[in-house]
């Protein structure tokens, strides 16, 4: 899953055009059949979103979002972003670095534990909190004795979305971090660099790649994620309601107007996730744009050496 | 002494892959650590780095002992096998790594830089990342980065592994020059008897983890300590002899052995030590010219006896040709100097034969 990104080979991208050893009616055919298939797939639904949206014209769509308890879904699922990302970014490089460059007994153990949401239903997963947190759960008359609330409140919520987002940094990172190895932590250290420095400057940056898909990846399931959610948080609306769950409530009211508002609130979700993906392609195109220009301003030395 | 070695052991999980080693480098010397693979040179090489810690035994670099001394602080300039370069920086970014953890002014760090990016021809590269370099530049880009804070001792790992043939060879030629020109202390390793003949002052020759020889290539090749030696350094022949009354017997090849007991025994010879003639009375022996190898300048053929020995010899084109030899042909021959090869760890006896100038070129390899 956390895969399924595809890197592009970076530095050799444009030039390695095989040869065509396949006929152009096979090769057009596999392009109509993809293109057709993400067409259908991904394209027409999501413009139907704006469509649906937009259908009672842009003031109606302005307001759908402006009604309060729409905008305080929008504030909280924001808020709970800026609080998971950042937790799950620490716990990935924590988790990889760990898995990457040591090796320790029960590694292959931990391996399998980071795993572990992808395996589990998220409904499932917000019923262990339950479990632990409710009222009749583990903790609950403790936590009552101490008025503290965590099921059918924000850090119930933020429990679970940790928990379902937890693998995505983790995952994406061990393997590039296993790739790398340790040789450049190694000539760090013969260089005279501590071990923060060497993370800092050496380990951090090489394994960006991995973290951006990472991040990317966490955040638009954390602001995306509705089973789990939608188990610890009671719904109550301007309290404890996310956009995917506003998104459902609306979705299920009786009124035609309110059906309209749910596409419209269903099109923030879409705009933020549009908004990653081209934040990612900008970052992308810089760097590539930096080595390229590296790689034209610097004269043709010894020739006999390039291969 | 610049690094020195005493009684250095090293285990991995209860398994010695280095024991008792002992050398001592003098300043500015280029030495070579050679040795087959898995005989634990590159593990001596990262317990004087600081990368492994020894199990037992001293280090000393600059006589001062590092055992607990952190990598960080040994003054060392280390060149990994993959060069390991920082591929998220440039050119520059890596050459100036090590200044720019050690606080040096920027100017000053630009002055060095550029310094050694004119010393190892990298003039107008400084811009572009590892992935976009060839390997001959990424390894000399290594090698600018290792020596960017001027460390006391430079160590390489298997500095030629990685390139292909003919940049490795402009490569060695380069290494030898930068040495001359810095004369930093310089210890590399290699498996390669040849680039360690070639590139080294002194050749510290190890495997399986023991110490075997350190001299001068020319005393390991022409005094070698022991048959290990003599048969990892240069083409040597080696023949299962049998030794009655102070003779050793091999098929019809007879090598007088003074002193030898009686029992089996191990003749061996250089190929250079063949001596080859189509005037088929002039040596004892007789033997047919079955193969033979081109080696640029030199040739080596393979000389197939009528008992079946086959001995292998070493000779100039020009020889060849005044000879008029050729594969089939019928020749004589004689072994001018040989020696009587003792057990795998024991000395050796003297090479017995005529007095003999060693050949120019000791690259038997090629």
């Amino acid at each position: 899953m956390a895969g399924l990104i595809a890197r592009p080979p970076r530095g050799a991208t444009h030039k390695s055009q095989r040869g065509s050893e396949e006929t152009p009616l096979i090769k057009w055919s596999l392009i109509t059949v993809a293109l057709g298939f993400v067409g259908v797939f991904l394209v027409l639904p999501l413009v139907n979103v704006f469509y649906q949206a937009l259908q009672n014209g842009i003031g109606f769509y302005i307001n759908s979002i402006k009604e309060p308890d729409t905008f305080s879904a929008i504030q909280l699922t924001l808020l709970m972003t800026f609080i998971v990302v950042p937790m799950n970014v620490v716990f990935g490089i924590t988790a990889a670095w760990a898995v990457a460059k040591f090796d320790f007994r029960g590694k292959a153990f931990l391996i399998t534990l980071i795993d572990l949401p992808f395996a589990i239903s998220p409904v499932v997963a917000g019923l262990m909190f339950v479990v632990w947190f409710g009222r009749q759960g583990f903790l609950g008359d403790w936590l009552d004795a101490h008025d503290l609330k965590i099921i059918f409140a924000v850090p119930g919520m933020v429990l679970v979305t940790m928990f379902v987002t937890s693998p995505f940094v983790a995952r994406e990172l061990i393997p590039l971090m296993q790739a790398n190895g340790t040789e450049q932590e190694q000539a760090a250290l013969t260089l005279g660099a501590n071990g923060w420095q060497t993370f800092w400057h050496v380990t951090l940056p090489s394994s960006k790649w991995g973290l951006l898909y990472g991040i990317i990846l966490c955040n638009a399931r954390a602001m995306g994620e509705f089973g789990a959610v939608s188990i610890v948080s009671g719904a109550i609306a301007g309290q404890t309601e996310t956009l995917p769950l506003r998104v459902d409530k609306l979705f299920h009211s009786a009124t035609a107007a309110a059906g309209v508002a749910a596409f419209a609130v269903a099109s923030l979700l879409v705009l933020l996730a549009l908004l990653t993906l081209a934040i990612k392609s900008y970052l992308e195109w810089r760097t590539e744009h930096a080595e390229a220009v590296a790689q034209i301003e610097s004269p043709k030395l010894n020739n006999s050496h390039e291969h | 002494m610049s690094i020195e070695l005493k009684n250095v052991g090293k285990q991995f999980g209860g398994v010695a892959v280095v024991q008792n080693v002992n050398f001592s480098i003098r300043d500015g010397e280029l030495v070579a650590l050679l040795g087959p693979s898995g005989g634990g040179k590159t593990t001596v090489l990262r317990m004087i780095a600081g990368l492994e810690m020894p199990s037992s035994g001293d280090i000393f670099i600059q006589q001062r002992r590092v055992n607990d001394v952190s990598v960080r602080e040994r003054n060392i300039g280390f060149v990994f096998q993959s060069y390991a370069l920082f591929k998220t920086m440039t050119v520059f970014g890596n050459i100036a790594f090590g200044l720019k953890i050690k606080k040096w002014k920027k100017s000053d760090i630009e002055a060095r830089v550029s310094e050694l990016v004119e010393l190892l021809e990298l003039k107008g590269l400084e811009k572009r990342f590892p992935h976009q370099l060839s390997g001959g530049q990424r390894q000399r880009v290594a090698i600018a980065r290792a020596l960017a804070s001027k460390p006391g001792v430079l160590l390489l790992d298997e500095p030629f592994g990685a390139v292909d043939a003919k940049i490795r060879q402009e490569l060695r030629e380069w290494l030898v020059r930068l040495h001359h020109d810095l004369n930093v202390t310089t210890l590399f390793v290699t498996h390669d008897q040849e680039e360690a003949m070639e590139v080294a002052d002194r050749i510290v020759v190890i495997a399986k983890g023991t110490l075997e020889q350190i001299g001068t290539p020319r005393e390991v090749y022409e005094q070698p300590a022991n048959e290990f030696v003599a048969r990892f350094i240069g083409v040597m022949n080696v023949l299962e002899a049998e030794v009655t009354t102070g003779v050793a017997r091999v098929g019809e090849m007879e090598f007088p052995t003074t002193g030898v007991p009686d029992g089996s025994a191990r003749i061996g010879f250089r190929p250079y030590a063949v001596q080859v003639s189509t005037d088929l009375s002039q040596y004892r022996y007789r033997a047919v010219l079955k193969h033979t190898f081109f080696l640029g300048i030199m040739l080596r053929i393979e000389l197939e006896l009528s008992s079946g020995l086959v001995i292998r010899a070493r000779m100039t084109k020009e020889e060849y040709s005044q000879l008029g030899l050729d594969d089939g042909k019928e020749v004589s021959l004689q072994i001018r100097q040989y020696r009587v090869l003792a057990s795998q760890n024991g000395p050796l006896s003297p090479e017995v034969g005529y007095a003999y100038q060693m050949p120019p070129t000791i690259a038997e390899g090629i």
